[in-house]
């Protein structure tokens, strides 16, 4: 552990070897304006990625590339060899029960919004029509509600929301309101992007169960923080994408149960997903490939299964071991910041690593542009979680995000680059 | 330091002491958001005959969006609707001008403090929040006016 910026810390235990892992990393060796090197705490927007995954997209490109599924030509096979390898990593590192429950997708949006398609064009028991209602969070990411509003637009269903408590959790009091005998899918959040939020899943899907609703998880700020396992979260799908866990972008991933899989519709049509297609009708594969129309992102997946070697590597416990020490210590000594106010839990208790705050009434762009001039990175504005900036009152924040990556001093610097923030408009 | 080319004192001025502020009475009123940062402006224009009587607005954003405001508030009120929109049009040139223009200080006066804004592709449309709600809001007024005489 590289030791703090002059304060008066105790360096933290418990941490990643960072000086380690900071190698694989090429871009965090960049320096910015005139020589500040760079911090990069912008890991909630997308991650960094290390030179094992580039190293596999390039050795893909450069020695197996083609078409998969079709052809008899030894690169067809290696590249859906590689394609489908990609899928059983998947499976394996969310503990699927079986690969073929794996569907791959471009992002997470496009997984969350396959689900909601696939509920409006399903038969019943699974169709959400006038009758039905759907429920979500008050802190879901855009991609989270926009896809429920477009379904219940066009179905008239009614869509319903968990509302915050002021310390940034959900309001579950009226639960038992909420999801009821008419909710045909629940769905939201395990990790809040905007608060770093941990949700309480076993409650949610307590209930859901009971009054026989789906349940939908957006796991795309869990997945590449801490263990996720499918099927102790007991969901009927989880949703994610690979460009924040290290892969590249144009990858996401739509578990689902299988029997789920079998039953309901599916959404884009094209090749690859059919069994046979005449002038009158088709058939379909059966699933992962049902949900998978047109030439898939083979690269981008064979990126992603070379991410979870290497977060399988380093140990999905220890990377979350880490974030939270990291995480304590910065909502700690981001505290110390007069006029600083954190957006969400003040405390590391069932948290991630994004930690959204304000500072005064001095406005994010501008804390982050000042930021910048140090070299540090961070998000600034509504995060896509709009309704959540309305319902604490502000326009925007400004959002701090860690990963396995990051260390102490960065948070020190973190802090000291506030401190000058506050100079600079004061 | 490369950032005072941007927060110039002359902007930080205005954004600490803005020019204007508050809604004042208006023939017309608009609303205009940045959707990227949430910056929001609702924006009043009072015109007395060709002349900008008034613009009056309550704002919340970003210094840069804030002192722009201001800065279009003490620059157009009083002048004509012409005048207005010759200025207007000359700092939006300057704001698209990628950190390559000056801008014609007798036209712009403050204005010109905003050169180096130019050069923040994610900053300029804060720098243009105002005088694009301006510009719409004056087009109503003058269409719910009688023809102007003159």
């Amino acid at each position: 552990m590289t030791t703090t910026s002059g304060s008066a810390f105790t360096a933290l235990t418990g941490l990643l070897d960072t000086d380690a892992i900071r190698k694989d990393f090429p871009i965090l060796q960049r320096v910015l304006h005139d020589g500040k090197p760079l911090i990069y705490l912008d890991n909630a927007a997308t991650s960094q990625k290390p030179r094992q995954v580039l190293d596999a997209l390039n050795a893909y490109y450069e020695q197996h590339n083609s078409n998969v599924h079709r052809g008899v030509h030894v690169l067809a096979e290696e590249a859906t060899a590689l394609y489908e390898g990609a899928r059983d990593k998947v499976a394996a590192f969310i503990n699927a029960p079986s690969r073929d429950e794996v569907i791959f997708t471009k992002n997470a949006s496009e997984s969350l919004n396959l689900v909601a398609n696939m509920l409006g064009w399903a038969d019943e028991p699974y169709r959400v029509d006038a009758d039905a209602e759907i429920v979500i969070t008050e802190m879901e990411h855009h991609s989270n509600i926009v896809p429920w509003q477009l379904l219940s637009q066009r179905t008239g269903a009614k869509l319903k929301w968990f509302g915050l408590t002021d310390d940034g959790r959900l309001d579950l009091s009226n639960i038992n309101e909420l999801i009821t005998e008419k909710t045909k899918i629940v769905s939201f959040t395990l990790v809040s992007n905007l608060m770093g939020t941990i949700n309480p899943v076993e409650t949610i899907v307590r209930r859901a169960q009971d009054v026989g609703a789906l349940v939908l998880i957006d796991a795309s700020q869990a997945a590449p923080h801490m263990v996720l396992d499918v099927q102790a979260l007991e969901a009927d799908f989880v949703a994610f994408t690979g460009h924040k866990m290290l892969a590249p972008t144009g990858i996401g991933v739509l578990w689902g149960r299988q029997e789920l899989l079998e039953d309901l519709p599916p959404f884009l049509g094209g090749g690859e997903m059919i069994e046979t297609v005449t002038m009158g009708s088709s058939t379909y594969a059966p699933a992962p490939h049902k949900f998978e129309a047109g030439t898939p992102p083979i690269a981008q997946a064979v990126g992603l299964g070379a991410a979870i070697d290497y977060l399988a590597n380093v140990g999905m416990d220890k990377i979350a071991a880490h974030e939270h020490a990291i995480t304590e210590y910065a909502v700690a000594r981001l505290q110390e910041v007069p006029d600083l106010r954190i957006i969400g839990p003040r405390t590391a208790v069932d948290r991630g690593a994004a930690i959204s705050f304000v500072l005064g009434d001095i406005h994010p762009h501008d804390v982050g542009q000042v930021l910048d001039e140090q070299g540090i990175a961070v998000r600034v504005g509504h995060h896509c979680a709009r309704p959540v900036c309305l319902r604490y009152g502000i326009p925007a924040t400004t959002r701090a995000s860690f990963y396995l990556y990051n260390t102490q001093s960065e948070v020190d610097q973190l802090i000291d680059g506030l401190h000058h923030v506050r100079n600079f408009f004061g | 330091m490369k950032l005072d080319s941007m927060y110039q004192e002359i902007i930080l001025d205005h954004y600490r002491n803005p020019h204007g502020k508050g809604l004042r009475d208006g023939d017309a009123e608009v609303h205009h958001v940045n959707p990227t940062c949430g910056d929001e402006i609702t924006l009043r224009v009072r015109l007395d005959g060709a002349v900008v009587a008034d613009i009056s607005y309550e704002s919340q954003g970003c210094s840069i969006s804030q002192a722009s405001a201001s800065v279009l508030n003490e620059l157009v009120v009083g002048r004509t609707v012409g005048d207005g929109q010759a200025i207007q049009e000359a700092f939006l040139a300057l704001m698209q001008s990628k950190g390559q223009g000056e801008g014609d200080e007798e036209l712009l006066e403050d204005a010109v403090a905003f050169a180096g804004v130019s050069k923040y592709p994610a900053r300029v449309k804060c720098a243009l929040l105002s005088w694009m709600a301006w510009k719409d809001a004056t087009a109503k007024a003058l269409a719910g006016q009688p023809v102007a005489n003159d």
